[in-house]
């Protein structure tokens, strides 16, 4: 398998009026081509920070990515500066935001910001740019192509906005895309219109994506590899049917109980009490202990180290420490457990590495 | 059998009437609410679910049909006192968490608005005491009372308004969107608190949402909104397991459920609008198709409702 | 990285406290403080509030402390050039220039702030209903606002003038008023368009629910919330009252002497100038630093309340 993107001990900071937050605290992961990872997490988690650093997106000040590389298709992009970064947004790496009107300049019509972006990146003339647009503008589902290319961003709707602006981020074919909860705003229905077209075109142009989100049922529709992320930190990840089936950390167990699917049958939700933790001071020991049900002593104290289930699992717990006594997750997660092959007798320590 | 707390008859809410660009916002729609239960109103946007709330509780104006309180139409109270007194009774719980609260006003003053335009609490003391308790019951600590609300996440700041609607003794609370600006382990802890209101308080509810599988969770019974019109209701298990009205079946499909194995499974339907075929002379209401199910529909798909059942 | 084996009786459940889990840590700071902070940040706006404190400071102090009097005439000692005696000169009837200029100070900034004050009043409530009722409430206002605005400001306030002064010159208040006449179109403007703006958030919408009137609406949810604007606008419409009043003199339309603002020893310094420029430049330059600190001043408010820009 070949690693598309590499991250390795991200850590960044803001530096705002009432502190500096620790938004990432030490983040490691990778993506294979080909592959979808979902990034699972809540506000304050990181995980767009981390989204917008791939980017370089981050305005420093005062953002400051204070230690780590992400190599991005064998380049470290981290001491890269903003000329590099140009040719490197739009060919290798793109995103594609929740909001699309954000992205979109409301007094240009369509087709003419989707040319601009092909004739800056492609060197090919105005009318190759505009047959390449309406090309695009097809893939992406959008009906009546020739006549939507003249028309403004305030005449689409949610759902065709959002498939311009995924046409805009793929105009340049690159090899990595990044969607942070592009979904979110949109209708259920349009929602699962946007992410038919989202696995279409991964196939099709064998782009690798990054998908944020903080819903579990697009996790399970979308991923192959989940990341799930709490206080600036991962604190699992696996394959998508580990993280449903096996999870091992009382947050992702937290999550997964605190959501009502349409088959639940349960008598009550068990909603995690409390708020994430204020990054300005970063916990001691595990960010999630005050509000685990599952906190241990130590949690207070350390920070737990990286164990490895499987593979492709790793969990930063000290509950698969083999001082910690056994525990089992809540009776949601319970229901739907399964042991998957390949998974480990005993977890193995890995220390900082996830 | 539980009195009916609330009658939605014929309603209509029409935007811009009479102008080229006019929304039929709410375009005919009848139900009844029972006390003590929880009737969740679901649909995507523009399907009119919001202005129903907004109507029923008279931030706007109907342009047509009755909405009853205990046998009184709303809209047609002229005196101030009467519709105080009716503030008391009808509560509201909006979706924004970062918008529903005045940001320059402390927590203590957004509370107690409601006991301080209706004079409910005779002295300071009895003022702040109600506060503090308000804000225990919905899971916060006293000395949050002098704080501002930028000082507050999303979670906590819904909870004061709950806090802020509780304060004045509701009896029907309509609840906008609560959760749909919150974060998913945040949303779990509103419901839960909501549920819990209900049961110490006796308090009904209209739960109007999106994300069906938490409207699922919460109600009793479930109406469907399509471009203004209810085309569905029905209890929420019934709704679930047999949904009639192609658009909600349509609906119920485009869920994506946290669970990897049943996601390679599920295939989607669509709904086209077309695929009715409705004449002229077809004429569309709601028909009870079983027992507290009623479906919108004509005459022959009705009568094809009640054969696919057999 | 755990490199050694923590104690085995770390490993022991805690019960969590639900209450911390709900703390807030930060200090409750408030909105003012916060804006206070961000405002403290912009160099020249704090440049702008050294400067007037200090014209302020000597506004009320040079006065007192100087054996001349602002009104004494000395025609012995007419139109002296600055010395040791008189830092500024003297004026063709012997009157220090220093102390007139201080003197001139109060009145102008006096006149600036009042007229401005006056107009927010009015600019507010007017606004504030305009945009809060709405319907033919607000069209009837606003038309009259608009037609108002038509009227060249200067016309009215010259026929104001005419009409409410003798020919030596106007008292203060007169020329309070006509400065008001016109500014507070502006602010109404301001606000109406706030209010529009706010009347339909839903912290509005719940005092509605709630049973909110008119009143409450109005004075408690939306003015609050338009705060910055005025206070910006405030600050920003001092300098042209300022000037206005500076112009106005200027035409021969000013105070009554001995009465003296910027604007009349400006007006009096003119024909001099040539001859006795310390007679014009005092008042002159003072009238630009005034403006010009209040002009600054509006700005990092303007910044430092911006909503946008606040988390």
């Amino acid at each position: 398998m070949e690693k598309i993107l590499d991250v390795k001990n991200l850590e960044i900071n803001f530096h705002t009026q009432s502190g500096t937050v620790h938004a990432v605290r030490g983040v490691d992961f990778y993506l294979n081509k080909g592959e979808t990872l979902a990034i699972v997490g809540e506000s304050g988690s990181g995980k767009s920070v981390t989204a917008q650093a791939i980017m370089k997106l981050l305005p420093t000040p005062p953002a400051e990515i204070v230690k780590g590389q992400i190599i991005l298709d064998g380049e470290d992009i981290v001491p890269m500066t903003d000329k590099q970064m140009q040719n490197v947004r739009g060919n290798k790496v793109s995103m594609i935001f929740q909001d699309p009107m954000t992205s979109l300049n409301p007094t240009m019509k369509i087709g003419f910001q989707i040319a601009e972006l092909i004739m800056k990146n492609q060197k090919v003339t105005k009318q190759e740019a505009r047959v390449n647009t309406i090309k695009l503008l097809k893939m992406v589902g959008i009906p009546n192509p020739a006549e939507r290319y003249g028309q403004y961003p305030h005449q689409f709707s949610g759902g065709m906005r959002q498939r311009v602006m995924i046409a805009i981020a793929l105009a340049a074919k690159p090899k990595l895309l990044i969607a942070d909860e592009p979904t979110t705003a949109l209708d259920v229905t349009i929602q699962a219109q946007i992410l038919e077209l989202m696995k279409n075109l991964k196939q099709t142009l064998e782009t690798s994506i990054i998908f944020i989100t903080h819903d579990l049922g697009v996790v399970a529709n979308m991923a192959d590899r989940v990341a799930v992320m709490y206080a600036g930190q991962i604190i699992e990840t696996g394959t998508v049917d580990e993280i449903f089936y096996d999870p091992r950390h009382p947050y992702t167990w937290g999550l997964l109980s605190s959501m009502p699917s349409l088959d639940y049958r349960g008598a009550e939700l068990h909603a995690i009490p409390g708020s994430p933790p204020d990054l300005t001071m970063p916990p001691k020991g595990d960010g999630f202990a005050p509000r685990s049900s599952y906190a241990m002593q130590i949690d207070l104290e350390e920070e737990p180290p990286v164990f490895q289930v499987s593979e492709t699992h790793f969990v930063k717990s000290w509950l698969l420490h083999p001082n910690a006594p056994k525990v089992d997750p809540p009776k949601a997660v319970l229901l739907r457990k399964r042991t998957l092959p390949g998974t480990f007798e005993k977890p193995v320590l890995v220390g900082g590495e996830i | 059998m539980p009195e009916k707390l609330l009658e939605v008859k014929h309603l209509k809410k029409y935007f811009n009437q009479g102008k080229p660009d006019m929304v039929k916002a709410i375009d005919d729609v009848t139900f009844d609410i029972y006390q003590g239960e929880t009737l969740g109103l679901v649909g995507e946007s523009g399907c009119g679910k919001s202005t129903t709330g907004r109507t029923i509780i008279r931030l706007y104006e109907a342009t047509d049909g009755q909405v009853l309180y205990r046998g009184q139409d709303i809209h047609k109270i002229k005196s101030k006192k009467a519709l105080k007194e009716l503030n008391k009774k009808i509560q509201m719980i909006f979706q924004d968490p970062y918008a529903s609260l005045n940001p320059r006003m402390k927590v203590a003053d957004i509370i107690a608005e409601g006991i301080d335009i209706h004079g409910i609490a005779k002295s300071n003391k009895e003022r702040m005491d109600r506060v503090y308790e308000l804000l225990e019951t919905v899971g916060l600590n006293r000395e949050h009372a002098n704080r501002f609300p930028h000082e507050f996440s999303g979670g906590q700041r819904q909870r004061i308004g709950i806090a802020r609607a509780l304060a004045v003794n509701p009896e029907f609370i309509i609840a906008d969107e609560p959760i749909s600006a919150l974060d998913v382990s945040i949303q779990a802890q509103v419901v839960n608190l909501l549920k819990r209101l209900q049961k110490e308080h006796g308090l009904t509810y209209l739960f109007i949402a999106h994300d069906l599988s938490m409207v699922k969770y919460i109600s009793d019974r479930i109406g469907v909104m399509y471009f203004g019109k209810l085309v569905e209701l029905a209890p929420s298990d019934e709704l679930y397991k047999n949904p009639m009205h192609p658009y909600t079946r349509s609906l119920l499909s485009s869920i994506p459920l946290p669970d990897p194995d049943a996601e390679r499974n599920r295939k989607r339907i669509r709904y086209d609008p077309k695929s009715h075929q409705y004449m002229e002379e077809d004429q569309l209401k709601m028909r009870e198709v079983r027992p507290g199910h009623f479906v919108y529909c004509s005459e022959k798909e009705f009568n094809q409702y009640q054969q696919n059942i057999e | 990285m755990a490199t050694h084996t923590p104690d085995q009786g770390k490993f022991v459940f805690v019960s969590h406290n639900l209450e911390q889990a709900e703390k807030i840590e930060k200090k409750s700071i408030g909105f003012w403080g916060e804006a206070w902070y961000r405002f403290r940040q912009n160099k020249l706006a704090i440049f702008g509030i050294v400067l007037l404190l200090i014209i302020i400071g000597f506004a009320i102090f040079a006065p007192m402390f100087s054996q001349y009097n602002y009104a004494k005439n000395d025609l012995m000692n007419t139109n002296q050039p600055p010395s040791s005696q008189h830092w500024f000169g003297t004026d063709d009837l012997g009157r220090d220039v220093f102390v007139r200029n201080w003197i001139g100070a109060r009145i102008s900034i006096t006149i600036g702030v009042v007229a401005a004050l006056i107009d927010i009043v009015i600019g507010v409530i007017w606004g504030g209903i305009a945009g809060l009722k709405g319907g033919k409430t607000d069209e009837i206002l606003m038309r009259i606002a608009d037609i108002l605005y038509g009227i060249p400001n200067l016309l009215v306030v010259i026929l104001l003038m005419v009409v409410f002064s003798s020919d030596k010159g106007s008292d203060l208040l007169t020329m309070i008023i006509a400065m008001s006449i016109t500014g507070w179109i502006n602010m109404a403007r301001i606000v109406r368009g706030q209010v529009i703006q706010l009347k339909n958030q839903e912290f509005v919408l719940a005092s509605r629910t709630l049973g909110a009137g008119f009143n409450r609406i109005l004075f408690k949810h939306l003015i609050p919330n338009t705060m910055g604007p005025i206070l910006v606008t405030l600050t920003l419409t001092i300098p042209t009252a300022i000037f206005t009043e500076a112009f106005l003199s200027f035409l021969g339309l000013g105070l009554t002497p001995p009465l003296a603002s910027w604007g009349t020893m400006a007006n009096e310094g003119l024909p001099a100038m040539e001859y006795y420029p310390w007679r014009l430049f005092p008042p002159a330059i003072f009238i630009c630093i005034t403006m010009f600190a209040f002009n600054v001043i509006g700005d990092g408010l303007r910044d430092a309340l911006d909503p946008r820009t606040r988390k």
